[in-house]
């Protein structure tokens, strides 16, 4: 049982890997002069929404996490309804902290909360597919031993990768390379996109590798 | 023998310290110089006499001008000359440049760009060494062979007036002279008019014969608002009238006599860069233009070449035969052909010979194997050929023979020139190999003691073993001998000047001990941790289990840091890589807090029933159980003391705490750009101190004043409370005299002065504040009270600290000193009390802090954010060693504030783990000597690199300086912990 859905899992991943490619590759068959660094923004939009469309139609093929009463429409909407508002409400965070961070406050605003938006879809998006809008699930996975299944483990490796990859991508800005890359938030997006991938595919690899010594609790 | 690990970082840092002065002794080498016999015995050079002639051209040459003018403008770029701006504002200089009788050129400056070395570059043609920029603050008088001097002693009367630099360097050269003080940057056009009101009168009279001008208006703009001010524009405007006025009476003093002509230098000392500061060596800071008007000269022709790149240190030698005097004996310029090009051959190649002689002479004095130099051979060859064309002159040969021969010798001369001059520029980068060596040796083992300490010195009892036995062993004496004998061979066999050579024996060979005996030391520790390991598997294991992620954060970061020191723009931006750090450690600490007040209920509840349910997976849940078991004794302890609602609230704040620290962060960043890559972007500083938003200044003072006031005065007594409040009132009144900011009710007056009695009434308060405490240390020293007593002396001494601070930052700084204070205390309130983070952890977290709170008050890694006014807050006149200190004070308030702080912290601490002061004291001194050490070894490794000057070199100023002051720190906090440890134990 536990083969099969690694092996689910890893589709998945690939998939998510596979949609990147896409969204980066594609564009530029029907945009004229399209590139990630030369038109950043336009990148950065349809990458976030290519990842963000995989992942909802995957999480309604796979249903990783399959809830065992049914629901109303009524309820279905309104857990929808606070989907986005998670969502949009960790977009603000995300720009917050970016801000924090040191990125300018005014200029590049909309550089920066697409940044945001993409640091969203990697982490927050992921958690509300496969956990929904409660916060309780998101502290106990994202606290020590908090996983349950290999999907949660998975969101746990890939989320941190993400983040970690964009911390990681801001430090070459300071650099007086003067590369097109360089420029905010290019190195910063492009840290947090190598970095998911890089937790898509390590996810599954780990999963398998720690087989054994991983048990999960049951609900 | 046992030492606590507080004494022993302190002793470390001390020799760290030693370390690190020699090896900052041997880094920044002693510029070219000639040997001071040589100059006295050898007058100048006789023209190469051809075979069975002699030449009556033995004396120095006649002068060319009769009378010369330099107009040195600091700060003039040189596209405020020759580029559209010059166009603009400059007309009658841009009609001078293009059609008048003149030679334009641009000087390349060599940085460091700052003032006094340029001046001296000026006037000596050396180039002064790094160090001289440390020697800009005390100024001594120039005793190096120069222009000024020589120009004295030939009878020349010199008349000055500009900034009084000059006055300084040449006290007794001008027979008449006004110096204005580059004080008050803030004041542009007074400066200015100083020296022009004397121009009318003086260029009527005829008793000089050099007039020298340094106009520091457009720097002054420059520092203000940067080099695209539309102040920018109407000072040139008023320079171009300046040197009309002064070109126009030259040529009508001209037009009686025909004997000679006069000259006018217009020039600049150093440029500015984009954001109007200098010191480094960007190409803005560096380009001048260098004017030379004469009559003398030939029109310049219709078509305009740009103007042709010289070195700064041309001018002196061009000057020195233009006036006819001899050329210094360090400099290490290239005649200017151009400028006596209306001469006769034989007296331009005379000209030339007499540069290349005392190039070569130079050359001679300061390398060995001055005889394989190319320059010098070249130089020899065309001696001769020189000769030969003199032999054809006298001849009374002219044909065209003659001609090709002397334009032969020419080009053979100027080559010769050229690359003499080069290969005595390099001269100046040799550095003290042999003294680097041994300061790095110092510096690396004692980092390496440090590190291989570690465990123990961190571990509860916060003692360790220094095995001193092995100082008696035969290995000890081997070394002793063996570096000896090293001494010897390297101090007899070098002939450059070397300084652990130049030292006393004695002092040589108490350092040699001191070196093998760190060695043995080193080597006995590690036979400790590696042969009888199972001693020490213990502690080591149940030390790396308890790692957790914020241990790891530390250690990351650490490691990050010192491995960014490697690359130039890191160390110019290092600011960004301690902002990122310390929004990264709030972060964290965010994460901690939320794992205290949210997870240990679900601890709670979820541990007993997870432990019931898997018992195999006691592995895994170990330290999770451990960590439970402490916040549920945690919880239970502070249910205990504090009631329900002030829990409540106390949460949110510790929940809120590293957030609002991200803000401040944030709020501070944009205070002050600094860097390199950013520095020109427009920040609230500037927009603060400039003149318009005086109101908005004074204001944001006071309310800081407030602020400050309201954070230091909680835990002091009720004196230095009225002191305090006392201080800091007359810290406003400082800043109201000296014009930086105003009282509401005195809106219209403008009389500006140097606010001494107010600061020196603001140092009485300080010092009576240090002195409260000292005397509340020493009571609790003598009289053994509880800690209360000790931890008030100390906030007290802190808070003495605080308002000195206050007074000499720069007033804009004032936030950054309440952010400081807020910080700390809601810090120490909210997440290091209640979250019990252990000492080393807290020490950590407060370096830090301390660093970026270092580039937070505007500081940089170059020399130039140095705000040298601090040191004269207060004084008459340059007194050296309390300026010295008071610039020190104000450049690193921020890392000593924190670090005091760190100290009130421990000791308030100390009831709970009584090793707290130690380990805090260890952390600190590791911290310092981790990155020092590295930057020290990075430094060596690049040494012949590109920005070796311009950014390595005042970064590892900096660190050094940093080292002297941690050691006294450090030093400082054993002293303290050394009483409390004996009281404990009595
Ligand atoms: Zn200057
Ligand atoms: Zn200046």
């Amino acid at each position: 049982m536990k083969e099969t859905e690694i092996k689910r899992l890893l589709s998945a991943n690939v998939i998510c890997i596979f949609s990147i490619i896409v969204a980066t590759v594609t564009p530029s068959l029907f945009l004229e002069n399209f590139s990630i660094l030369g038109t950043h923004l336009t990148w950065l939009s349809i990458c976030s929404a290519s990842v963000g469309t995989v992942n909802i139609v995957l999480y309604f093929i796979l249903k990783p996490n399959p809830s065992n009463r049914r629901t109303s429409l009524a309820h279905k909407v309104a857990r929808f309804l606070r989907c986005c508002v998670y969502f949009f409400m960790s977009c603000i965070l995300f720009h917050g902290i970016i801000v924090l961070y040191g990125a300018p406050l005014i200029e590049s605003v909309l550089e920066t909360f697409l940044f945001a938006v993409l640091l969203s879809t990697f982490t927050t998006l992921h958690c509300l597919c496969l956990l929904g809008p409660n916060i309780h699930m998101w502290l106990r996975v994202f606290s020590k031993n908090g996983a349950m299944s290999i999907w949660d483990s998975s969101l746990q490796i890939t989320a941190m990768c993400s983040v970690v990859g964009a911390w990681l991508g801001a430090f070459p800005i300071p650099l007086d390379w003067d590369r097109p890359w360089q420029v905010w938030p290019i190195s910063c997006s492009l840290g947090a996109t190598f970095g998911y991938v890089a937790g898509l595919l390590i996810a599954p690899l780990w999963i398998y590798w720690n087989r054994k010594q991983l048990t999960y609790k049951s609900r | 023998m046992r030492l606590r690990s507080g004494v022993f970082a302190s002793a470390c840092l001390l020799v760290q310290a030693l370390g690190v002065g020699l090896f900052l002794r041997g880094f920044f080498p002693v510029p070219v110089r000639s040997l001071p016999r040589s100059g006295a015995l050898a007058g100048p050079p006789a023209e190469p006499p051809p075979t069975g002639f002699s030449s009556n051209w033995t004396k120095v040459p006649s002068p060319l001008f009769k009378k010369a003018v330099i107009v040195l403008i600091d700060a003039l770029r040189d596209d405020f000359v020759f580029g559209s701006k010059g166009k603009r504002f400059m007309p009658y200089t841009t009609q001078l440049v293009e059609r008048g009788t003149s030679h334009s050129f641009v000087a390349e400056a060599k940085p460091p760009t700052v003032t006094m070395p340029r001046i001296k570059a000026l006037t000596t043609g050396s180039i002064p060494g790094f160090i001289d920029v440390i020697m800009n603050l005390n100024s001594p008088a120039l005793l190096e062979d120069n222009l000024i001097q020589q120009a004295k002693a030939a009878g020349k009367r010199i008349i000055f007036y500009g900034d009084d630099t000059w006055v300084r360097l040449f006290p007794k050269q001008f027979v008449e002279y006004d110096g204005t003080t580059s004080f008050f940057v803030s004041d542009y056009t007074e400066v200015d008019d100083n020296v022009t009101r004397h121009l009318d009168n003086v260029m009527k009279r005829e008793d000089w014969d050099l007039l020298i001008l340094h106009y520091l208006g457009l720097d002054h703009i420059g520092h203000l608002s940067g080099p695209h001010s539309p102040l920018i524009g109407p000072k040139l405007s008023e320079m171009d009238n300046i040197i009309k006025k002064i070109h126009t009476s030259l040529l009508s003093k001209e037009e009686g006599e025909v004997t000679s002509p006069h000259l006018l230098v217009v020039c600049g000392d150093h440029g500015m860069s984009e954001t109007g500061s200098h010191g480094g060596s960007s190409e803005g800071e560096v380009r001048t233009p260098l004017l030379f008007v004469s009559s003398a000269f030939d029109r310049a022709g219709g078509l305009l070449k740009p103007p042709e790149l010289v070195q700064q240190t041309d001018l002196a030698v061009t000057l020195a035969i233009g006036l006819g005097l001899p050329i210094s004996r360090n400099s290490v310029g290239q005649l200017l052909l151009p400028v006596v090009q209306q001469k006769t051959v034989r007296e331009q190649l005379r000209y030339l010979h007499l540069n290349g002689f005392q190039l070569s002479r130079l050359l001679q004095e300061n390398m060995a194997t001055y005889e394989k130099d190319p320059g010098f051979q070249q130089f020899k060859m065309a001696e001769k050929s020189h000769g030969s064309w003199i032999k054809l002159y006298l001849e009374g040969n002219t044909s065209e023979v003659l001609r090709n021969l002397g334009k032969k010798v020419l080009r053979q001369y100027l080559e010769a020139i050229r690359v003499l001059s080069s290969s005595l520029s390099k001269q100046v980068a040799q550095y003290d190999t042999y003294s680097m060596i041994v300061g790095t040796i110092i510096v690396l083992e004692v980092l390496v003691l440090l590190l291989l300490s570690t465990a123990k010195a961190l571990s509860s009892r916060a003692e360790l073993e220094v095995p001193l036995s092995p100082l008696c062993s035969l290995l000890f004496y081997l070394t002793c001998l063996m570096l000896c004998a090293v001494h010897v061979v390297v101090c007899t066999s070098t002939e450059s000047s070397c300084y652990f050579c130049s030292i006393s024996w004695l002092t040589a060979i108490g350092v040699i001990m001191l070196i093998s005996g760190l060695l043995c030391v080193i080597l006995s520790a590690l036979e400790k941790v590696f042969v009888n390991p199972k001693q020490m598997a213990k502690n080591p294991a149940a030390a790396t289990s308890s790692w957790s992620e914020f241990d790891m954060l530390i250690l990351a970061g650490t490691v990050g840091h010192v491995s960014s020191l490697g690359a130039s723009s890191f160390i110019e931006e290092e600011h960004q890589t301690w902002y990122f750090l310390v929004s990264t450690l709030c972060l964290a600490l965010c994460q901690e807090t939320c794992r205290h007040y949210f997870l240990a209920k679900d601890c709670d509840l979820q541990l007993p029933s997870s432990a019931k349910a898997n018992p195999e997976e006691v592995k895994g849940a170990h330290h999770h159980r451990d960590d439970a078991g402490y916040l549920q004794d945690a919880s239970k302890t502070g249910k205990a003391a504090n009631s329900e609602s002030t829990r409540g609230s106390e949460k949110w704040m510790a929940l809120a705490t590293p957030w609002v620290v991200l803000v401040c962060c944030r709020l501070l960043r944009s205070l002050n750009q600094t860097g390199v890559q950013w520095a020109h972007k427009p920040d609230f500083g500037h927009w603060l101190t400039s003149s318009e938003h005086k109101a908005e200044l004074s204001l944001v003072a006071s309310v800081s004043l407030v602020m400050i006031f309201i954070l230091v005065q909680r835990r002091c007594s009720l004196v230095s409370k009225i002191a305090m409040a006392l201080g800091l009132l007359g810290v406003y009144s400082y800043r109201a005299a000296i014009g930086n900011v105003e009282f509401p009710w005195q809106r219209d007056s403008k009389d500006i002065s140097k606010g001494i009695i107010e600061a020196r009434f603001v140092y009485v308060f300080v010092l009576g504040i240090v002195f409260t405490g000292t005397k509340d240390l020493l009571k609790s020293q003598v009289l053994s009270t509880d800690a209360k007593t000790k931890f008030i002396g100390l906030w007290e001494i802190y808070s003495g600290l605080v308002l000195l601070a206050a007074l000499l930052l720069r007033p804009h700084n004032l936030p950054v000193l309440v952010f400081c204070l807020l910080i700390q205390a809601m810090m120490t309130k909210y997440v290091w009390k209640p979250l019990e983070f252990d000492a080393a952890q807290v020490t950590i977290m407060h370096y830090w802090f301390g660093q970026a709170f270092f580039f937070f008050q505007g500081n940089s890694n170059s020399i130039a954010s140095v705000d040298v006014s601090a040191g004269f807050v207060g004084l008459d006149n340059y007194v050296e060693i309390p300026a010295i200190f008071l610039t020190g004070f104000a450049t690193y308030s921020g890392p000593l504030l924190w670090a005091v702080h760190l100290l009130c912290y421990l000791s308030s601490d100390v009831s709970r783990n009584p090793s707290a002061m130690g380990h805090g004291c260890f952390c600190y001194a590791l911290l310092r000597s981790i990155p020092v050490a590295v930057y020290i070894v990075l430094v060596t490794g690049l040494r012949y690199h590109l920005f070796i000057w311009s950014v390595f070199s005042p970064k590892l100023l900096y660190e050094g300086v940093h080292v002297f002051i941690t050691a006294a720190v450090c030093t400082f906090f054993t002293a303290m912990d050394h009483n409390h440890l004996r009281k404990v134990q009595d």
